[in-house]
């Protein structure tokens, strides 16, 4: 059984059985916010193999227009392309419907052999406070992405806490604080232009002292090649690792999902001051399709944790490699 | 590699064609992959690529660049025109309603830098311009936008205006207006919140705003790291709401910003602003050129064609050349060779120009520019016979330039020296490459 197959009555499988009712508010949430994504990318291939009745050297010169136009990268996109081409002189196929659930395989099997097995939630210490340094470069969703991540383990159970450590651009601490409020988990704010630095220290004893599971510590928007605030940022995780063992245990890097070919360049320059365990892809519910995912995991092992699909606090969904390329290839009609 | 530089991917086919000074189809092509590859790891949609590729090979085939000195760099300049020309020209102007209020709305997803381009912009009319700006807060939707704008307008001469985050947009924007009249505003500014352009109701919320203020700019914001997919969002905010132009945010990243190419290209949308730190101060007008090398992700490489061809006479290079193989070079030519180049420009410039190049110091140019004085002092202070035939100079010779020109007799030595290196450089390239023709005369003969 190929493996799209396997996916297909899997899922099917779960359809028959009725899952319990919460299981499919998630995946309703899930395929809508991902609708657009997902209907381009499948309905391009669909066409495509319509298109054509063998496949032959347009056939993958468009299928690689596809995957680069999905923004996988063109290194990427060169390698599945040519990958293909093997398989298919190798195994003589040459229905397009094979080969596209072959590109899937591929796609699968290269992200998950690509870095360490792959588990979504946050690994939480067996005592003290778990650490989550979260960082990106401007705009990209970082403040929001921590108001859902909160929520999500407050719903939980756990006594989640925020520092507001971007004392830099105006109005992001009132942001933050914004969201506090309305989720009612503490919060510790520096002054404007103050030391993130000193804000995480404080955040980091208030979090040892009061008992915290999570303590989400925010950080300024910053572009990559900034030298003296990459700078900053290690100095943040320096005092955090002197204030908690082994802290941060987990950085996120926020990455916008309509980011194209730099995203791997800012995963890079980010995983160099801080241990990236994981990304948080925003803003999903766009018309772009996150291939970044697939370059940043294929050239720098990171893999992607959570996906933000829309503005309210419960708009967070774990990233499920499964559904992604489940959907990425069938699109919404065998799902309806 | 990924995001290894087009110029260095150029410089990997060339190795490859050592002693083959001419340029084949078949290298032509190899050339017009890479450049693919650099425009779509640069961003630029993969639609444009494909017709941009094939209108440079035309341009190219019709340019005769197999027989150019340089075809390789013929091909870069090809390529960095036509970016450039698609780019268009430099037109930062805001359209201002002459005589009354000139309203500038401010659009774009969520994170591409509305807030602080209200800001830059603010600082721009207000304080640079001399304009009386009002700035109105219209996104009510995301926590602390409204503190954000405030704050930001406060390092600016620009009044802010809000009414909190209870009041709808629209209306919001009708009172902003109706103040910025009554109280004789040149400029008012609306910052509105982010939003997908497949967002429906917020999308009929900017319809609604732009109908009710019908402003002279409708701007977009676009990320410089935007993917493939900027040119559908453009798209989208362009047919619902008649944009006038675009503001590239982040271009001081490390992104090479290909999104520019495509909105303009497809749109035909003029790219007003670039936005290029974090500073009010920090907003400067597109320049095509700059954006044109950047998406190509090399340094200057083209002006420095440029330039080497307005200043290097041809003719006289060619001559050189042949010279300087027949092992017939003289002193004289050598110092026409340092002045040619010269006249292209102080070093430290033509040196950051050439990619790849280490930057150099103030005190290295300051260095290199003094020897290229001594040089011509002390090459300048000789006779015609003696620069022809400097075997002759013996110590009280050397002793009489060096007086004559002011320097010592080790200088006198030292150009000398370097002038015997050359020659003898120049007998091995002449070994090295029987045929052809030397590429151009600007090689100086200090080396590089």
């Amino acid at each position: 059984m190929g493996l799209v197959s396997f996916l297909k009555s899997k899922f099917k499988k779960s359809d028959e059985a009725k899952v319990d009712a919460k299981e499919e508010a998630s995946r309703d949430t899930y395929s809508k916010g991902m609708e657009k994504s997902r209907k381009n990318f499948a309905s391009r291939l669909d066409e495509l193999s319509k298109r054509y009745a063998k496949v032959n050297a347009e056939y993958f010169e468009e299928l690689e227009e596809i995957l680069i136009e999905s923004d996988v990268g063109v290194d990427l996109s060169l390698r599945l392309s040519e990958r293909l081409l093997n398989i298919a002189k190798e195994e003589k196929l040459s229905e397009p419907k094979d080969l596209n659930e072959r590109l899937i395989d591929e796609m699968f099997v290269g992200y998950v052999t690509k870095g360490e097995a792959i588990q979504n939630e946050i690994a939480f210490q067996e005592s003290g406070p778990t650490v989550l340094l979260v960082c990106g470069v401007n705009g990209v969703g970082k403040t929001t992405s921590i108001a859902k991540l909160a929520y999500r383990y407050m719903k939980k159970g756990k006594k989640v806490m925020l520092v507001a450590g971007d004392t830099f651009r105006a109005g992001a601490v009132e942001q933050l604080r914004v969201w506090a409020d309305r989720l009612g988990c503490p919060i510790i704010a520096g002054k404007p232009d103050s030391d993130p630095a000193s804000v995480a220290y404080d955040g980091a004893k208030y979090a040892k002292e009061n008992n915290i599971d999570l303590l989400i510590v925010d950080t300024a928007g910053r572009l990559q090649t900034k030298a003296n605030l990459m700078q900053e940022l290690a100095k943040i995780r320096r005092v955090l690792s002197r204030e908690i063992e082994g802290a941060p245990h987990e950085s996120f890097l926020i990455i916008d999902a309509t980011t194209g070919q730099n995203g791997v360049l800012q995963a890079k320059a980010f995983k160099e001051v801080t241990d990236l365990t994981g990304i948080v892809i925003t803003k999903m519910d766009g018309t772009s399709k996150g291939g970044i995912i697939l370059s940043i995991r294929d050239e720098l092992g990171i893999p992607v944790r959570f996906l933000g699909l829309g503005e309210g606090m419960e708009d967070l969904q774990e990233f499920d490699l499964d559904k992604y390329l489940y959907g990425l290839l069938l699109g919404e009609k065998e799902n309806a | 590699m990924a995001f290894e530089s087009l110029s260095n991917k150029f410089e990997n086919i060339f190795k490859k064609l050592r002693g083959n000074a001419t340029l084949s189809e078949k290298n032509m092509d190899d050339m017009l992959k890479e450049i693919r590859v650099a425009l779509l790891e640069a961003d630029v949609n993969f639609k444009i690529v494909k017709s941009f590729t094939n209108d440079v090979k035309e341009k190219a085939m019709g340019q005769d660049v197999y027989h150019k000195v340089n075809p390789s760099q013929m091909i870069v300049k090809i390529v960095h025109d036509e970016i450039q020309e698609l780019l268009g020209e430099d037109q930062c102007e805001v359209n201002y309603n002459k005589g009354g209020l000139t309203s500038i709305l401010l659009l774009g997803l969520q994170g591409t830098g509305k807030t602080t381009t209200a800001g830059k912009l603010s600082y721009l009319l207000a304080d640079k311009n001399k304009k009386k700006v009002l700035v109105a807060a219209l996104d009510v939707y995301r926590p602390g936008a409204i503190e954000q704008l405030e704050a930001v307008i406060g390092k600016t001469s620009a009044d802010f205006f809000s009414l909190g985050n209870k009041e709808n947009p629209m209306v919001i924007a009708r009172k902003a207006k109706e103040k910025a009249l009554a109280e004789h505003y040149d400029v008012l500014i609306l910052d509105t919140a982010g939003r997908l352009q497949i967002d429906e109701g917020l999308m009929e919320e900017l319809r609604n705003i732009n109908h009710e203020i019908h402003p002279e700019e409708a701007l977009l914001l676009v990320d410089a790291a935007a993917g493939q997919d900027a040119v559908n969002v453009a798209n989208a905010f362009n047919r619902d709401l008649h944009l006038t132009g675009v503001i590239m945010s982040r271009l001081d990243g490390d992104a090479r910003g290909g999104a520019a190419l495509s909105i303009k290209y497809l749109t035909g949308l003029p790219i007003k602003f670039s936005g290029v730190g974090e500073k009010v101060s920090d907003l400067e007008p597109f320049y095509p050129d700059r954006m044109a090398d950047r998406i190509l992700g090399m340094g200057d490489v083209v002006t420095l064609v440029e330039k080497a061809k307005e200043t290097i006479d041809e003719k006289q290079a060619e001559k050189d050349a042949r010279k300087l193989l027949d092992g017939d070079f003289t002193l004289e030519d050598m110092l026409r060779q340092m002045k040619q180049v010269q006249k292209m420009g102080p070093m430290r410039s033509l040196l950051k120009m050439i990619p790849g190049m280490p930057k150099i110091t103030d005190e290295q140019q300051e260095k290199a520019e003094q020897e290229m004085k001594t040089f011509e002092a002390v090459i300048q202070s000789m006779t015609p016979y003696e620069r022809k035939h400097p075997e002759i100079l013996r110590f009280s010779h050397k002793n009489r330039i060096a007086k004559g020109s002011g320097k010592t007799n080790a200088d006198v030595n030292r150009v000398i020296r370097k002038y015997e290196q050359s020659k003898e450089m120049m007998k091995q390239m002449k070994n090295y490459q029987k045929t052809g023709r030397m590429p151009g005369g600007m090689k100086g003969p200090w080396g590089n």
